[in-house]
């Protein structure tokens, strides 16, 4: 190892210091939240900066959990964010193929089209009279369909198909397989990890979406769970969880404490995925600053 | 003709493949960019885009002439500078920090806690703020142990931008610097070790080599940044604000949204297009300029 100077040495001191601070003050809010979700209503008042939970309650927890609309919207962002991610994926793989393969006709044209979606949108009210006229309005296909192709995940999965050689495709048409089969055999099974980090991202997506379906979602049998998140948390409508009450007498809970349980039951479950996919993540993250 | 149909015919298993995606992008993508000539008529439902009467400038005249439209405009691009002033150079300080690290671990550590935030939606880290910048929330209780007297956080104009700017960068910060780790992993080994060599620190090393092969992602990343300026950040604004801060917080998306729930479609296309031209320009604008400082080495296209 080369010899450090004594500024070095310091300066590697504060560099760790500062570094471990930045990571104590990212994790902070979720500490607080964590804390609060798990306290008694008299600890959740107290002033303090809940680091841990030091009177344990369940309360809140078993509120959120028997609130049936946590249950509805649950269900709804899993089977959006399910149904999102195969249809994404599978019609990603359609589209970039051909826009891969250098003998595609109108290649640099098609491929022009697609690029100016990422330059140019008509905005939000086209957008919404769009899927009115459709007939979408409050149903799942709203929330699916009109972000299943984006210019950016085409793209990333095209340049990663033309890095496949071409040789393959020409030896297994000459074979006489179809252009579908040379997608889905040769090209879909070499692609595996750049189509593992879009699935990923998409999925991330679709579970965090809420804003289109506050716009086309009208009742609440279809609702997803950020909506209902941001009843509770953000318009402060607790009352929500309260008529899921059995008992009205029960004083265990604060509104802050119900709303901490909530995110936490929100967040969770990405939580629990975020360890086992992270390297796809960083990966993600990556092919966003891919040069086009 | 005829030529173009042979070359159709012998590629038609690729045409084929193509034509859901061209078909999804002409409906979902380009069909809304024909709705925008709502921007130019008064809408009615009943009538639906087409049907509707042409008012030539009506929407934009009324939407300078009032005063919501111009405010949330200042506020937008006032937010969006802010952004850029304090928050473009927090990925990068801390990717150039986290590169002097030699302890693996706690470098990984660092680093996946940094960008945990960045996959939780608004709605979960506006709930969480909302809570922690509340009056006896645990940022009030911090400033009083200071000897600081209650701070309004989240209904002062003032503070309420700074909560903004602040939890802004706390989320997108680690994201952020991913990318420039990735393009500090890129820059060659030869050139530090030449450096050691000749006799650099660390210091002279970092200015002489590692901040010029930032430079690069540093350009393109600024130039997609000027291209969003109209973007403040709808959603962590509407998951945060309150009409007590609309003066200084209201943004041209949260104006838009606010004129659809009145009905009021012309007026809000009108602001939308405004905002996609801008963004389009800006761009556009960026990418020359950039490419005409390195010599046509640099842009994003």
């Amino acid at each position: 190892m080369v010899s450090r100077t004594r500024g070095e040495k310091l300066f590697n001191v504060f560099n760790l210091t500062v570094l471990g601070l930045v990571g104590l003050m990212a994790l902070y809010p979720f500490v607080y939240t964590l804390s609060m979700s798990l306290s008694s209503a008299a600890e959740a008042m107290r002033a303090s900066l809940h680091l841990y939970p030091r009177d344990i309650s369940l309360t809140s927890y078993r509120m959120v959990l028997s609130n049936p609309e946590i249950v509805t919207g649950f269900t709804n962002s899993l089977l959006r964010t399910v149904l999102g991610t195969a249809l994404t994926l599978f019609f990603t793989c359609l589209t970039a193929y051909p826009l891969a393969r250098r003998e595609m006709p109108h290649r640099s044209l098609l491929l022009f089209l697609v690029l100016f979606t990422m330059l140019f949108s008509g905005g939000i009210v086209p957008n919404y009279l769009l899927v009115k006229n459709l007939g979408l309005m409050d149903s799942i296909w709203a929330l699916v369909l009109p972000q299943m192709l984006t210019a950016f995940n085409i793209i990333v999965v095209k340049n990663f198909f033309q890095a496949i050689p071409e040789s393959l495709a020409e030896s297994a048409k000459i074979d006489g397989a179809s252009e579908f089969n040379i997608l889905f055999r040769i090209y879909v099974p070499l692609s595996k990890p750049v189509l593992a980090t879009i699935g990923l991202w998409t999925a991330v997506a679709h579970w965090n979406h809420w804003f289109d379906a506050m716009l086309y979602i009208a009742s609440d049998e279809n609702q997803v769970l950020q909506t209902f998140l941001q009843r509770i948390v953000i318009e402060n409508s607790v009352e929500l969880i309260e008529q899921g009450l059995v008992d009205p007498n029960i004083t265990e809970f604060t509104p802050e404490t119900i709303k901490a349980a909530t995110v936490v039951v929100t967040v969770l479950p990405m939580l629990l995925v975020y360890p086992f996919v992270q390297k796809y993540f960083v990966r993600g993250i990556m092919l966003g600053s891919v040069k086009e | 003709m005829s030529a173009v149909l042979t070359q159709y015919h012998r590629h038609k298993g690729l045409l084929l493949l193509v034509a859901p995606g061209l078909a999804f992008f002409l409906v979902f993508n380009y069909l809304p960019m024909f709705g925008l000539v709502l921007a130019f008529k008064e809408f009615r439902l009943s009538a639906g885009i087409l049907g509707s009467e042409w008012n030539g400038l009506e929407n934009f005249s009324r939407l300078f002439g009032g005063a919501d439209f111009p405010n949330a405009l200042r506020n937008t691009i006032t937010i969006s500078f802010l952004r850029l002033l304090f928050g473009f150079f927090a990925p990068i300080a801390l990717a150039l920090m986290l590169n002097e690290i030699r302890v693996s671990w706690y470098k990984r550590t660092v680093q996946t806690v940094t960008y945990i935030p960045y996959f939780l939606s608004w709605v979960i880290l506006g709930g969480i703020f909302l809570m922690i910048f509340s009056q006896s929330g645990p940022a009030n209780q911090m400033a009083q142990l200071f000897g600081v007297s209650a701070i309004e956080f989240l209904t002062d104009d003032f503070w309420f931008i700074a909560v903004v700017i602040a939890t802004g960068i706390w989320q997108a910060a680690g994201y952020g610097a991913v990318i420039y780790l990735a393009a500090l992993a890129g820059i060659s080994p030869e050139l530090y070790e030449a450096a050691v060599v000749d006799g650099a620190g660390r210091w002279k090393q970092t200015l002489h080599i590692t901040i010029p092969g930032l430079v690069p992602t540093i350009i393109t990343l600024f130039i997609l940044n000027l291209g969003h300026v109209l973007n403040a950040g709808f959603d962590q604004i509407y998951n945060m604000y309150n009409p007590m801060v609309y003066d200084a917080a209201d943004i041209i998306d949260t104006y838009v949204l606010r004129r659809i729930v009145l009905m009021d479609f012309g007026l809000a296309t009108g602001a939308g297009l405004f905002k996609s031209m801008v963004g389009l320009l800006m761009v556009v604008l960026a990418n020359s300029l950039a490419r005409r400082l390195s010599g046509g080495e640099q842009g994003i296209w």
